[in-house]
């Protein structure tokens, strides 16, 4: 079994959010980045399919060089080998053509990734990955056991669950409980070193969005805090106007 | 210019961010055209004319998969010549989003807070950072996808009933199974919910979950559960609130022992107004909160709940 498994690098999740050049770019000076939450659950799953099941894992991201720690951190998890797609990820479309270029002539069972990355949030990629390869795609994955040359899945559906069966190839885009997230162990990161990183141009795509300008929210009125029970219901009421 | 809005229902009735994306169509300006995948009664869709459609096409049937109802989608954005297509964020519109984008060639975005500004080109406004920040973004292409986050427009009702037509469309074989499914506990949907009452670690057991429960049946609303809570099977997975579960934007959010960490805030600061109950004054959700109390949630909130049941 083969399994690609898409990363993003990002803001750890206690990053201060700030902008520079006229709020025309994030300003990174300061930010620990890390492997998306979401994604991490996407490897982790994926470390564990290899364990259980036996399959190659390949790691990708499309990135510039700033993310290969990021990756290197993917490949001691437990993924065999990665690829960098040397581009910044400009938008959802961009990075899923990246995506589908990669994979198509790669014969990968699935396709792995976070249901959405922490950034920019837009959680699109893993259904443009799918059509762009003409395959199911599945978001939010919380459960992917493989049956054969099927796999049962759990999906979150509004006001539940759905309990869904697919046949290999797919897209899954995952979220807890998918998998116990791993933190990788001093051999992971001693071979990890070694592991191939293979680096690959981009394919061309014409732009489809542009971040134009940032803006930060506007501050908080500050808390008005009740000493009482009466004068919270109070607050809510008249203040508020929700009861 | 015609604009598709995709609604969606629950239970036979449409959801109120449906009717908010349909609203939202409307101040766009344009014809607006609603499309209905699966069963919703027709008298149900035809309510959507006092929110601005001018007709409504429904199209029977059960989607297992998003490849299905993307072609459904994408073939309704033919048919009517339109540039633009507007669905309420959802799993089920991210999932057939981005199928339709690829599909149309258009330029997709989510997350959409604002009305578009056309004065220079097209562009809106969007959270991002989990709502920590926001972007103007610019959509370049002919075609474009917006999904519009919930209360970015007021509901409006303005009489009128839409005609409902059926659309048909030849459908793929759909490659994916739907061989189960499970309801959540509690009534009322958690991502669709007004009022939102959350519990934390400070609850110290699923035993006194009651009061929760009870806070949240006298309020009508949905009750969730920060991410320890559920990482220790005290709340179903369904409930967590939070950066990596579900993201909620209510008009009032109450946290009951929930110290704040910011991944739970990163899943509630789309609320219009949040409600702080903690004995720790230190506590960081206070400093995102509108409303606070210091107290003890054993005492607070069944007070609270009889205070709330006196005034109704």
């Amino acid at each position: 079994m083969k399994i690609l498994v898409c990363i993003t690098h990002v803001p750890d999740t206690t990053s201060r959010i700030a902008f520079t050049d006229g709020n025309t770019k994030f300003d990174s000076s300061g930010v620990q980045y890390i492997i998306g939450p979401y994604d991490d659950y996407a490897i982790a799953r994926a470390v564990e399919l290899k364990e259980s099941n036996g399959a190659s894992v390949t790691v990708l991201n499309v990135g510039g060089a700033e993310t290969e720690p990021t990756i290197r951190k993917a490949l001691a998890i437990g993924a065999d080998d990665a690829v960098r797609v040397n581009a910044a990820p400009t938008d959802a479309l961009f990075v899923a053509k990246q995506i589908a270029n990669v994979a198509k002539n790669g014969g990968y069972d699935m396709i792995l990734m976070g249901r959405e990355s922490i950034d920019y949030n837009g959680g699109q990629v893993h259904a443009m990955v799918g059509e762009l390869l003409g395959i199911p795609s599945l978001s939010p994955v919380m459960k992917l056991e493989v049956d054969g040359n099927a796999a049962k899945m759990s999906r979150e559906v509004e006001g539940g669950k759905e309990f869904v069966e697919v046949a290999m190839p797919f897209v899954a885009g995952c979220q807890e409980p998918i998998a116990e997230w791993r933190i990788p162990n001093m051999r992971g990161i001693m071979t990890a070193r070694t592991k191939p990183l293979n680096v690959v141009e981009p394919v061309a795509t014409d732009e489809a969005v542009a971040y134009v300008k940032y803006e930060q929210p506007a501050p908080k009125a500050g808390v008005k805090m009740a000493h009482s029970v009466e004068e919270l219901v109070d607050l809510l009421k008249n203040d508020a106007k929700v009861l | 210019m015609s604009i598709l809005v995709v609604v969606e229902s629950s239970e036979g009735k449409l959801k109120k961010a449906s009717r908010e994306a349909v609203c939202y169509a409307a101040q766009v300006g344009g014809d607006v055209i609603a499309l209905s995948l699966g069963d919703t009664p027709e008298a149900e869709l035809a309510t959507l004319g006092a929110n601005g459609a001018s007709k409504v096409l429904n199209v029977a049937g059960s989607f297992s998969s998003s490849e299905e109802a993307a072609v459904a989608v994408s073939e309704a954005m033919n048919s009517i010549d339109a540039n633009l297509l507007v669905m309420a964020q959802s799993a089920k519109a991210d999932m057939i989003g981005g199928r339709v984008a690829v599909k149309q060639d258009a330029a997709l975005v989510s997350n959409v807070v604002g009305l578009p500004d056309t004065t220079n080109g097209f562009s809106v406004k969007v959270s991002i950072f989990s709502s920590k920040a926001f972007a103007h973004v610019a959509l370049k292409k002919d075609k474009k996808i917006l999904i519009v986050s919930k209360n970015t427009v007021d509901v409006k009702e303005e009489g009128g009933s839409a005609n409902v037509e059926a659309f048909s469309v030849s459908l793929p074989d759909s490659k994916v199974k739907v061989t189960g499914e499970e309801k959540a506990s509690g009534d009322i949907l958690l991502t669709d919910a007004e009022i939102v009452v959350s519990g934390g670690r400070g609850l110290k057991g699923p035993e006194n979950w009651g009061m929760v429960e009870d806070l949240a049946k006298t309020l009508g609303a949905a009750t969730g559960c920060s991410k320890p809570v559920s990482d220790m099977d005290w709340r179903p997975h369904s409930e967590h609130v939070g950066q990596t579960g579900i993201k909620v934007a209510p008009t009032l959010y109450i946290a009951i022992g929930i110290s704040g960490a910011i991944q739970h805030l990163a899943g509630v600061n789309s609320s219009k107004y949040i409600v702080v109950i903690n004995k720790d004054e230190e506590a960081p959700f206070f400093k995102a909160a509108d409303y606070g109390i210091v107290g003890d949630a054993f005492e607070v909130v069944p007070k609270l709940t009889e205070a709330i049941k006196a005034l109704k």
